[in-house]
This record gives structure tokens, sequence and C-alpha cells, in this order.
């Protein structure tokens, strides 16, 4: 093969690959562009089963844990709407009522949120910034 | 005095950086070429003037007479300017040391309580310290490859080290003017505020210089392909000169990752080893730019291909190292590592970055050129087969990017969204598999050209045990209740068909006279395989048990029993806890052992951490993580029992140990063949 036939196939290759890696990532992000959802979100439809994020505050006085000992439920707002949550497992230490949550999980039929994993603040002064934006949209599109 | 010592080091660090900057400059404009005068005024200080003359090695008849001594100072320079940094970051860790509370990021990063050993990791546990330890590793590299490199023409040398000078300016800069960590506090306060306890681990302790010795080694390939391309020398010699370097800071990657994974695993309790989170792929993704640099180098090395592909990847692989720095040190993320920043530092290293990466990339368009080809070869070939890997993993570098920037740019437009695990999971996970395959095949193809009945007859045994595997899996692991998944299936069954493929370019081998970077290879490429076992073994067979465990009643998970006896307070040196303990036995007759699960409490700052317990068997771990108490006399409590799982570090451990036997085998060679010049 010629160096100038080498080059060209190379650069081919290279740009096939490029752009299967944008195809790939884009086919990905897809279904990631809807992957965290705040409560005001769950109006507008929501998909059921799939794994998504829910981020928001969790309810003063909502917190109840189940007679198993290791299933909670609470309820995450955003100032627009409640999602009643289910999660069982060892909540984090900083999870509490009326602080900022990030919940992963999905979306069950009944519009409610089964969590299998809880990502709260990591110390006093921070919140998620999804939940942080979250609310701030949800807020200021609000009726 | 410490405080002002350090930061006076800093200084005389900042200006030698400068000085060697100038000093590059005026040597490479004085070229003693006959063919050009002075610049031609084309703005570019350091790209014009430059020769087409092969470099010399020799003083020309033509040379101006300062030039050599202009290029033989530069070399003293870079090393004393290495010592000055090296003298300051001693500094930070003495004040660290002696909790100098007078210093104000002592104070916020440091208690007097805490155990020496937190104090001296604390010194790099934050932004300031960490950004000096970046510009430390910086000034030892650069004084290494004034001291190390005696195999590059001269010239090409001296670009190099002005190379790194400009890159070590630009984080001095940021240094000095936007995160001084020496500023002082008046008052000065009585104690400081302690280290988040996440941090207070000995395995993270070491994490941060680790990836950061990887980081900076980057930035050395990089000033290498500046260098070459300012004195358009991109060869075979350029290729065995940078390659050390690239090797070193790849193992420091590998060693950094692997180590933050299991890091991650039993310190964050959550019994996962990969999170995909920007902070990992920000580690991740120069160590992929790395491993595809490491092939092409060889290529270029070996066969004299792939020149400006080579030259490009060493612009990217730093270029991902920066932007990890960005990403982690901006404040634009949020996560474990990432410390709280201002934005006025996060556009600084937003700034450092265009300029180093338009600055190399505007070098690289304008020069590549005048760059020769190389050699050319068959797609069917070792240079092809390696070709195939760079593509594979720029895919999956380019995959990894995407998802990590996406978020942050659709920020930008008032988007809010958050990419996770799912997404990276399955864009990432076919491409990899395919580049196990190309793994399996490449080090079994020929260089120059090959035919493909012959590759097909020497991979029969890895394809026949790959199937072999396979139905194994689907006779022996098939259980409806927990069915296994197809990307952990193919990832056992590939696994085991690399596994012996790794080993097969030792097949009839004088394993005595194999040289030792075949060696590395093989280990190396082993430890991929190992690795993606442990991986595929986690995700396919991991049982859980999440209950609210009474006292003295057993759990039963995987193949054990565990009972919970009691929970005791337990006490540590800046900490109390309450620690579970757990009797656990192993079928009827197993001996029983002990696992203690701790709840921490931290005073400075108040934080409480869960304390996983993990036992280690060679088919497995267990894993127990203690939650809180119902107050009922039940106890939250977690268990996993995770088949295999510590294949992933054990494999880790090797592509890195690999990664040295290449690197030990690569120098000697080189040192016995320039011995071999020097004698001739």
């Amino acid at each position: 093969m010629k160096a100038k036939h080498q080059r060209l196939t190379l650069v081919l290759l290279a740009v096939v690959a490029v752009i299967a890696a944008g195809l790939l990532a884009l086919s990905a992000l897809r279904d990631q562009a809807a992957f965290f959802y705040a409560p005001g979100d769950v109006a507008k439809g929501v998909p059921v089963g799939k794994a998504v994020r829910l981020g928001g505050m969790v309810e003063k006085g909502s917190l109840k844990r189940a007679a198993d000992g290791v299933t909670q439920t609470f309820v995450v707002t955003d100032g627009v709407a409640q999602v009643p949550v289910r999660f069982a497992g060892i909540a984090p230490d900083l999870f509490r009522e009326g602080s900022g949550v990030v919940a992963e999980g999905s979306f069950l039929a009944d519009g409610s949120f089964k969590a299998t994993n809880l990502l709260a603040k990591h110390d006093e002064r921070y919140m998620p910034p999804e939940v942080a934006g979250a609310m701030h949209k949800s807020k200021s599109l609000a009726p | 005095m410490i405080a002002e010592a350090g930061l006076a080091a800093l200084w005389f660090a900042a200006a030698m950086a400068l000085m060697q900057l100038l000093l590059t400059v005026i040597g490479l404009r004085s070229s003693p070429s006959p063919l050009r005068g002075e610049g031609r005024g084309e703005g570019h200080a350091a790209g014009d003037g430059l020769g087409e003359t092969p470099p010399l090695s020799q003083p020309s008849p033509q040379g101006g007479e300062g030039y050599w001594a202009i290029l033989a100072a530069v070399r003293p320079v870079a090393i004393v300017g290495g010592v000055l940094t090296c003298v300051a970051f001693a500094c930070l860790i003495a004040v660290f040391l002696r909790s100098d509370m007078s210093v104000l990021l002592v104070v916020e990063n440091s208690h007097s309580a805490k155990p020496w050993l937190y104090k001296f990791a604390g010194a790099w546990g934050n932004h300031e310290g960490s950004m000096l330890l970046w510009v430390t590793v910086l000034g030892i590299a650069g004084a290494a490859i004034a001291v190390l490199e005696h195999r590059l023409p001269e010239r090409t040398l001296v670009a190099t080290l002005g190379a790194q000078a400009a890159i070590a300016l630009g984080f001095f800069a940021f240094l000095l003017i936007a995160s001084n960590p020496f500023a002082r506090i008046d008052p000065a306060p009585l104690d400081g505020a302690g280290l988040n306890p996440l941090l207070q681990d000995p395995g993270l302790a070491f994490h941060p210089p680790t990836l950061y010795f990887g980081y900076v080694g980057l930035s050395v390939a990089f000033s290498f392909a500046v260098g070459a391309l300012l004195t358009r020398d991109v060869g075979p010699a350029f290729a065995r000169a940078m390659r050390p370097w690239v090797l070193g800071a790849w193992i420091f990657l590998t060693i950094g990752i692997t180590a933050g994974s299991y890091w991650a695993y039993y310190e964050l309790g959550w019994g996962g080893w990969w999170f995909w989170d920007p902070v990992e792929n920000a580690s991740l993704m120069p160590w992929l730019a790395a491993t595809a640099l490491l092939h092409s180098v060889t290529v270029l090395a070996t066969r004299d291909g792939l020149r400006a592909w080579t030259v490009m990847l060493a612009v990217v692989a730093f270029s991902m190292s920066m932007i990890g720095t960005f990403l982690v040190r901006s404040g634009i993320l949020t996560s474990v590592h990432a410390f709280a920043v201002d934005p006025e530092r996060g556009s600084f290293i937003l700034a450092l970055l265009a300029v180093y990466i338009g600055g190399a990339l505007l070098l690289f368009a304008l020069r590549i050129g005048t760059v020769k080809a190389g050699n050319t070869f068959e797609l069917l070939s070792r240079e092809g087969g390696l070709v195939l890997n760079n593509l594979l993993l720029s895919v999956i570098l380019g995959v990894v990017l995407i998802g990590t920037l996406y978020p942050i740019v659709a920020a930008g437009f008032g988007v809010q969204l958050s990419v996770g695990k799912p997404f990276f999971d399955k864009a990432v996970g076919p491409v990899a598999l395919l580049l196990t395959v190309a793994l399996a095949a490449g080090p079994l193809i020929r260089w120059r050209r090959d035919d493909w009945d012959a590759l097909l007859g020497r991979m029969i045994a890895p394809i026949a045990v790959t199937l072999f595997a396979g139905v194994a899996l689907v006779v022996f692991a098939a259980d409806a209740a927990h069915p296994i998944g197809v990307l952990p299936f193919a990832g056992l069954a590939l696994a085991a068909g690399l596994a012996v493929a790794s080993v097969a370019p030792l097949w009839k081998r004088d394993l005595r006279r194999t040289p030792l970077f075949t060696w590395g290879m093989v280990v190396a490429h082993l430890g991929v395989a190992v690795s993606l076992a442990g991986m595929a073994s986690d995700s396919a067979f991991t049982q859980e048990r999440l209950v609210a465990a009474r006292i003295g009643a057993p759990i039963e998970v995987g193949p054990f029993r565990v009972t919970l006896d009691g929970i005791a307070p337990a006490i540590g040196p800046n900490w109390s806890a309450l620690e579970g303990h757990l009797t656990v036995t192993r079928g009827e007759e197993g001996r029983p052992f002990v696992l203690r699960p701790q709840q921490r409490f931290f005073a400075n700052p108040p934080t409480t951490t869960s304390e996983a317990a993990i036992a280690t068997r060679i088919d497995g771990q267990l894993y127990a993580v203690l939650g809180k108490d119902n107050g009922d006399g039940r106890w939250q409590l977690r268990l996993w029992w995770k088949p295999f799982v510590t294949l992933i570090w054990l494999g880790g451990a090797l592509i890195a140990i690999g990664g040295a036997l290449s690197l030990i085998g690569r120098v000697r060679r080189e040192r016995r063949s320039a011995l071999r010049e020097a004698y001739a």
C-alpha cells in the first residue's frame, strides 16, 4: 500500500471511529437526557421502570420507617409537587428531613418512586446542584 | 518563618521556570543553522527561526558563540527549579506537621488532634496544597529530564525543557496569584477545622500524589511532543526517548485508578467499585489516552510508523489530564473529591487549559505538514492491530468525555441533567468487549504483514477456551432466579479466552531469553483478563442481604451464616464509634471468624461515617456495613457476598506490574545499546 493511500485509510478509519463514538454516545444520551427528574416533572409524564434519578427536598414529617426495619418511606418535594419514595437500604448519614436528596431508582406505575440508592449532601453547606437547579426551575416556572 | 521561606522558594522556582523558558527561546532563535537567519516575525517567538537542519549534537562551525552556552545553561536551571519547588513543598508539609495555626490553609484543613499521617497527607488534601503538589511533581519531572535524558539531540531536549517551563509557569502564576498556600491568618485561631473524615484513610492519603505523578508524567510526554514539533524531529529516536516517560506516567495512573477504586469500595460502604463519578472519569480519561499513546509510541519506536498520530495523542493525553484537573479543581462538579472553590479559580484553570491545548494544537496544525511520513504497513499486521487498539480506545475516550462534559455544557444552556452509570455501562461496555477481542488477537499478529489463516491458526486455543467457558457458564451457572446478564456473561467468557491469548506469545519460547518487556506485555494483558473476570463476576454473582438484625438471630448470605453478637463502643485517635460484633461461619464445619463494622463519629468537623468490615477469602469477599439503630433492639445491617471481586484490583496490580517490567526492560536495553555505541 502506498503511503498516501495508507494515510487516507487511517484518516477514514479515525473519522469512522469518531462518528461511531458520537453516535454511540448520542443514542445512549437520548435516554439519559431525561435522566434527572424533579417532582414537578412528574405531571408531564415519567418513564416507568427505567433507571433514573429523582431530586428534591425531603418533606418535613414525611419520613417513616416500615416494620421490617430497613425500608423507609418519605416524600420528595420541590415546592410544586410531591412524590412518595420507598427506599430499602441504609440511608446516608446526612440524609434527614428538610434537606436535599437525590434518589436513584425508578418510577412505579402509580407515580411513586422506588429508590435503590440515596445520595445525600456530603456536608452541611452542600446541596446537590441538580436539586438546587430543579427547585429553582420548578419554582420559577410554577404558575 | 517556614511559611515565608516556602513562599520565597516558590517565587524563586517561578523565576527559574521563566529563565528556563527565556533561555530556550533565545537558544532556539540563535540557532546555528546556516539556512535561516533570525525569526521572520511570525509572532510566535519559539516557533520561528528554527532551521531545517538535522539536529546537531556537536557545535556547528556556523553556530553563534553564545548558542551552546545557552543550551548548556538550560539543564542546570531546570534542576535548580526542581529543587526549589521541593523546598516549597517541604515547607508546606512542615507547617502542617507542626500544626502552625497562623497559616490559613492549616487552619482550614487540619486540626492539632489529628494523627500525624493525616497532618502530613492533609498538606495535599485541599485545593492549594494539591496545586503545589502538582507544581512540585512538574519541577521534579523537569529536573529528571535534565539529569537523565542524554539520548535526545540537544536542541530537541532544550525545546522540551522549554515547553515544560511554559507549562510550569502557568501553574506558578495560578498558585502565586489565585491560591497562595502559605497565606497567614491574623489573629491565629486556637485550632483548625479538621479534615473531612472521608479523606482520613491511609489509601486516600497517597492516592492524589500517585495520580499526580501520572498526570505530570503525561505533561512530559506533551513537552517532548512540542519539543519534537518545534525542532521537526519526530522519529523513532524521539519515540524511544518519550516511551519511558509515557510508561512511567501510565504505571502511576494505573496504580492511582486501581487504588482509588478499592478505596471507594471499602471506604464509602456502598459495595460498588466504580461509580462513573466525573472525578473518577477525570483520572480514567488520561489513562485511556495514555494507553493508546503507549501502544502508538511503540509503533513509532520499532517501525517508524504513526508519526503524526503519536504526536497528536501526546497532546491529547496531557489535555485529558488538564481537563481532569479543571473538572476536579474548578468547583464545577460536586462530588466527594471536588473541593468547593471560587469561580475565579475555575476560570483561571480554564484559561490555562485553552492556552496549552490551543497552543499545542495550533503548533501541531502548523508543523505537522513538515513531519515526514513514516513507514507504511499492511492493515493485517501488528501495526494494524495497534491502530485498531488506538481507535477503540479513542472511541471509549470520546464516549467518556462526552458523558462527563455533557451535563456541564447542558448546564450552560440552563438544562439541569446528570449522566450516570446506565449511560456509561451501555455506551462503553460493548466497545470495551470489542477491545478485549483486539487485545487478545493483537500480540499474536506479526509485524509488517500477516495473513488471516495464520492468525486464525494462532487464535484457535483462545477461541476454543472462550466457547468452552461460555458453555460451562450456561450449564453450571444458569439460574433463572439470578440471570447473569449479557455483558457479564460475555465478559466472563472473553476473560477466559483473553487469559489464554495473553500468555500465548510465550508459547514455545525460551522463557529465560524472552526479553523483559515481552514479559511486561504478557503480564499486563493477563491483568486485563483477570480484572475483566473480576468485574463480570461481581456483577453476575453478587448476593446481597439487607436486614434489621436482632442480636443473636443468624442471617444467611451466600455460603455464610452471620450472627450479630452485640454492639459495643470503640474509640480511635480522633473519633469514637459504635462497633458491631459479627460472628461468621461458612458451611457446617467452617471455623468461625469475626467482622467488626463501625459507625464512626468525628468531632472535627462533626460527621458520621460507616466503616465497612470486609473478610477476604480466596474466592471472594464478604462485606458488612452497619446501619442505624431502629430503637427496638434491631440494627440495620447490609451484607454482600461478592465472589471473585478481588480479581478486579489484582488485575489492576498485574497491569501496573506489567508496565513496570516493560519499563525496566526498555531502560536496560537502551542503556546496553548506549554502552555498545560508546565502545564502538
